[in-house]
């Protein structure tokens, strides 16, 4: 990319162009009256005014700066592409994202980075409740605290979270990995705190960098699975 | 020792405790656990060999058996403006997924599909290539698990069908126990090899209707607005499922009965949870037709899945309303499943032919439903194919053949009107009247 199309940059607004154009568009589709895309052309959303799936299905390397606050589902599925949100965001901020960056400047309602497979979710307030639910390799870092249930049968990734946990943090979690800086309220069942080996340490210290933060890893506490319930046995019924 | 002998030696039966339930209450005291199995409602409960088909007589005109057409094409899906499907038989293969049904199977149900010109449907753990590649028309479950689900994948669909639920366990998440969590399995679904799998029963990012309407908005962003939105439901309170479902903006809603499969539940909840299929098309037609979209150029089609065997079944189920059906069991029944010649391989997993219904264990002998390497080895899907291809050709030809004997040029021309019961539970839930008399019975919901 040089330096010439880095500095392209393209505005859409959502109080005069529709959702489903703006979204064609970002996903590479004709619109009519409408020039495509250039690679690497950036792209500025104005008026978002809390709309839903803004933003949903890119696969572009991209940036993509959406001002003002977001609905439900922004960046949803997103492959590749960097977003990011310049106010808060509903419900189901990046779900099942594959890949990219998504950035929320404000904070996020629940269900963040839901199911997600890949890529890096960057809250810089707080996240609600099932933040990380059934998570599948994202890596999340929330600056705030996050809420219930959060990482909720969380299969692979990461979780990390700067502030509080709030109850039954990482209900029937598998393989994910996640790293609290401030208080969790209650774990969920098969979830336990786990030590913090170098390699923690270190993967902790990567993570916070690229998300912008450089806490000390070592305020954190790692939880994870205790994988007794991965095969269901009738003496461990009461965890049901 | 026949009833016959015990009766004379004055050993009468409880009704209540009867051999098979002492013997699930031992069963329960000697493991601990509930019984898990696959397949649908067991138990005897209205179904649609409680319907006749009044045929043409001096009052009505039949169509020439052998002669005259009778058409079976359905149009699915365009309500919103996406590209539909265009199918050339009422008959579709319901979602069973790769995990729960070996890939050859899945690519069996593909081919016998596309030869006989309908669709297929995925199942949880997402869409596998050799099911794509055979299905001219696949339809792709979103479901609460999302394992394996990725936005390539959904756009390579042609249609999305949102699992609310399953006829057999309508408010239950999905289940596939470790013997079946292959290392092709556990990489599609992202989970660790050999444990017991349970989905979710909600979604993870929404809940409710309201949330279902924006979570559609999303799924049609996604797609340009391309692939009509299925919404999948266990029947249970159907008559106010379906409405909200079409007011969410569903172009196809299915409505599964408790008599529809599942590779995996428990007992108690596959026997008692949810209702019949009789009792819930009628319900869900009603939501239809109050909704005005009830068999419109631009309305919602309806599908109707559990316990679809015969031609007759197909056709009681389209003049009660459906747009079209959908099999599962007896689909894998045509693939080859509890086929009598694996009989000796049945007993020795102490099962018998036409009885299996272990589907959770993975030592399925017909290699249908199991992830054992040698024994999908044994289904040859070319074979299966075909064997599913004709299957659907009957079931088509035996529903034209009852079409056409109460005059009707097209399979959906069929009406209520067309038909009467044989009991009085399935006239009132079928909402026809009882044989010879005029006698409906009951008061439909909502009413």
């Amino acid at each position: 990319m040089d330096a010439m199309t880095e500095t392209k940059v393209r505005e859409l607004d959502l109080s005069e162009t529709t959702l489903r154009a703006v979204n064609s568009l970002l996903q590479g589709r004709s619109v009519e009256g409408v020039d495509p895309l250039e690679a690497g052309e950036s792209v500025v959303i104005r008026h978002a005014r809390g709309a839903h799936a803004v933003a949903v299905g890119m696969d572009d390397p991209r940036r993509v700066v959406i001002q003002g606050s977001v609905g439900y589902f922004a960046a949803g599925m997103n492959q590749q592409a960097e977003v990011v949100i310049e106010g808060s965001a509903g419900v189901g901020v990046a779900e099942n994202m594959m890949s990219g960056i998504v950035r929320v400047l404000g904070n996020a309602s629940q269900s963040a980075g839901a199911t997600a497979h890949g890529g890096l979710l960057i809250i810089k307030g707080d996240a609600g409740a099932r933040c990380g639910i059934s998570m599948k390799g994202v890596d999340i870092v929330v600056g705030g605290s996050i809420g219930h249930m959060s990482a909720f049968m969380a299969q692979a990734g990461r979780l990390v979270v700067r502030g509080d946990a709030g109850d039954a943090l990482g209900d029937s979690i598998y393989e994910a990995r996640i790293y609290v800086r401030g208080a969790v309220k209650s774990l969920g069942a098969d979830c336990v705190a786990k030590e913090m080996r170098p390699e923690h340490v270190a993967e902790l210290e990567e993570l916070l960098t690229a998300a912008g933060f450089d806490d000390d890893p070592h305020e954190y506490t790692r939880y994870g699975s205790a994988r007794k319930l991965y095969n269901f046995n009738v003496d461990n019924h009461s965890a049901y | 020792m026949d009833d016959i002998d015990l009766a004379r030696r004055g050993l009468r039966q409880s009704a209540t405790y009867d051999p098979a339930t002492i013997h699930a209450i031992q069963r329960a005291a000697e493991t601990g656990i509930y019984d898990i199995r696959g397949g649908g409602a067991k138990k005897r409960v209205p179904n649609f060999d409680d319907l006749l088909f009044l045929g043409a007589t001096l009052s009505r005109y039949p169509l020439e058996g052998y002669r005259e057409r009778c058409g079976t094409d359905v149009v699915l899906g365009g309500r919103h403006g996406a590209f539909p499907l265009h199918l050339d038989i009422p008959v579709t293969i319901a979602g069973m997924s790769f995990g729960a049904l070996s890939g050859r199977a899945k690519e069996a149900l593909g081919r016998g599909a596309s030869e006989a010109g309908t669709s297929t449907t995925t199942g949880d753990g997402g869409m596998t290539p050799e099911e794509r590649g055979q299905s001219k028309h696949l339809v792709y479950q979103y479901l609460p698990s999302r394992y394996g689900m990725n936005p390539d994948d959904l756009r390579k669909a042609d249609a999305i069908e949102i699992g609310i639920g399953q006829g057999a366990k309508p408010g239950g998440g999905g289940m596939l126990l470790g013997q079946k969590i292959s290392e092709r399995v556990a990489g599609m679904r992202t989970l660790p090899m050999g444990i017991d799998q349970r989905s979710a029963s909600r979604h993870p990012d929404w809940c409710g209707p309201d949330d279902l309407a924006i979570k559609m908005g999303e799924l049609r962003e996604l797609t340009g607005g391309e692939k009509p939105i299925y919404v999948k439901m266990g029947a249970s309170r159907t008559y106010y499922d379906v409405k909200l479902a079409v007011n969410a903006g569903a172009d196809v809603v299915v409505v599964d009965g408790m008599q529809g499969g599942t590779a995996a539940a428990q007992d108690c909840f596959i026997e008692h949870v949810g209702i019949p299929t009789l009792a819930a098309v009628p319900q869900a037609v009603q939501a239809l037709q109050e909704l005005g979209v009830h068999r419109k150029p631009d309305g919602v089609q309806l599908i109707v899945s559990g316990g679809i065997r015969s031609g007759a079944d197909v056709a009681k189920a389209l003049a009660l309303g459906a747009d079209a059906v959908a099999i599962g069991t007896a689909a894998m029944i045509a693939l080859g499943d509890n086929d009598p010649r694996l009989e000796d391989e049945y007993r020795a997993i102490g099962s018998s032919a036409g009885y299996y219904d272990d589907y959770q264990d993975g030592r399925d002998p017909s290699g249908i439903a199991t992830q054992d390497e040698e024994l999908a080895s044994r289904f040859d899907p070319i074979e299966g194919g075909r064997r599913l291809a004709n299957y659907l050709r009957v079931l088509t030809m035996e529903a034209q053949t009852i079409a056409r004997a109460c005059g009707k040029a097209h399979v959906t021309h069929l009406e209520p009107e067309d038909l009467v019961a044989l009991t009085v539970e399935a006239a009132a839930m079928a909402r026809v009247p009882l044989a010879g008399t005029t006698w409906v019975p009951g008061t439909p919901v909502g009413m």
